[in-house]
């Protein structure tokens, strides 16, 4: 029976691949449940501070913050980079790097500068190797990212737009369509487009602040800010978490047709080894008679 | 029964309340709000500490929040809370950390972006993708 040990040994490991990549699958499906809570958690706020932002650019035209104003030239551009730390995740990382190397060729070819923000290890690594110019970046979020570690990144990045390095920001990451449908996007972070900003005013009226109006709206665009970015890694996280789930589910059914094929092959040479056997039994029972 | 106002705290991270209240009291920066229903339109800052809402049925709810914004409409009340301890010298400390980081990882780097190599090792991985869901469809079970 020549071969039949390698093919059980074959399909011993092939089984415990299956055994792993169906185990990742259920841990995928786990957390892409919380990660999917965590993305809808954070949309209150999100909306929220949006309309508050929205009222106060229109209630008070006289203090333009410099996030709302846009520049003449684009000089330099700024990309937040969004990627998972961890790779087993089907095209997700792919996808969206793809998408914003097309952009920064773009940027690059209309000559601009590009400056790199990238927030998970995936991108981080890419955009070294490439060699990129990194102002920040972030790796190691975790499962439950926190806003709080998200800060020092983003302010790098916000800062070099105050200061006028950059002239615009972009955010780039994977928007969660469905668990079956990811999206890379690449959006304007800022300045902030009129378009977010647009909100219908029924009556002209305006908030008390306390201290003043700048410090107030200062802090709240801030704030607003880094809930986009916090929303889109929360959504990217959730993109993850799903791409990976159908990734693993994928590599389970092949593995099961692996076995499959493998098994069939197997049978195959034991029913011959056994004909074989029998054959030979027969031949020497007629060489004896 | 008692005037009623609508009250959300929220933060980026989670909602960590909604419903009816009676008064609000928040820590604002300049000094302590208690805000009733049909109050001014009100935007101001609030201090680490914790905010104070009565409940109709008279009970009381205690909500820490570590600072934030504190959004007042006649008849909604939003906390937008910050879910970490901030400051100016936090966030540049936290800055200074993240570029501190980046400047470590651009040591001994060519200055441009090598975009062919990119474009070379996406390829790669888009082939790759490409042929792992040929192979699945040429084998159908």
């Amino acid at each position: 029976m020549a071969g039949s040990k390698e093919i059980r040994t074959k399909i011993k490991s092939v089984e415990n691949t299956r055994k792993i990549t169906r185990a990742m699958e259920m841990v995928a499906a786990a957390k892409m449940r919380k990660a999917q809570e965590r993305m809808r958690a954070a949309r209150p706020y999100a909306e929220r501070i949006r309309q508050v932002a929205a009222h106060l650019a229109h209630a008070n035209p006289e203090y333009k913050h410099p996030f709302l104003v846009k520049r003449e030239s684009v000089k330099n551009v700024g990309v937040i980079l969004i990627t998972s730390d961890k790779g087993l995740c089907g095209g997700l990382n792919t996808n969206v790097l793809r998408l914003v190397v097309n952009r920064m060729k773009e940027f690059e070819g209309s000559g601009a500068g590009i400056r790199v923000s990238p927030i998970g290890n995936k991108g981080f690594s890419f955009m070294t190797r490439v060699g990129a110019r990194i102002q920040s970046h972030l790796t190691g979020l975790g499962d439950t990212p926190h806003i709080e570690n998200l800060i020092g990144a983003v302010k790098v990045m916000l800062d070099a737009y105050v200061v006028g390095e950059v002239d615009a920001i972009y955010l780039s990451y994977n928007h969660f369509v469905n668990t079956m449908k990811q999206e890379p996007v690449f959006e304007q972070l800022l300045p902030l487009s009129g378009e977010a900003m647009a909100e219908k005013r029924e009556a002209s009226w305006d908030y008390i602040y306390e201290p003043d109006a700048k410090v107030v709206v200062d802090q709240l665009l801030m704030r607003y800010i880094e809930s986009l970015v916090y929303s889109a890694v929360t959504e990217n996280q959730a993109s993850e978490q799903s791409s990976r789930m159908v990734a693993m589910k994928a590599a389970s059914d092949n593995a099961k047709t692996v076995i499959g094929e493998l098994k069939l092959v197997y049978n195959k040479a034991r029913q011959a080894a056994i004909t074989k056997e029998i054959s030979e039994i027969v031949g020497g029972a007629a060489a004896v008679n | 029964m008692a005037m009623t106002v609508q009250v959300d705290v929220v933060s980026a991270e989670q909602s960590m309340f909604s419903g009816m209240a009676e008064v609000v009291v928040v820590p604002g920066e300049m000094g302590e709000l208690g805000i009733y229903p049909r109050h001014a339109p009100l935007l101001t800052r609030i201090k680490p500490g914790s905010v104070r809402i009565k409940l109709p049925d008279q009970s009381e709810e205690l909500i820490y929040v570590s600072g934030g914004m504190l959004e007042v409409q006649p008849h909604v009340v939003t906390i937008l809370a910050d879910t970490a301890i901030r400051g100016a010298d936090l966030d540049e400390a936290r800055a200074i950390e993240a570029k501190r980081a980046a400047e470590e990882a651009m040591k001994n780097r060519t200055a441009d972006i090598d975009y062919a190599a990119a474009q070379a090792e996406l390829a790669e991985a888009i082939a790759q993708l490409q042929a792992i869901s040929k192979l699945r469809k040429s084998h159908p079970h």
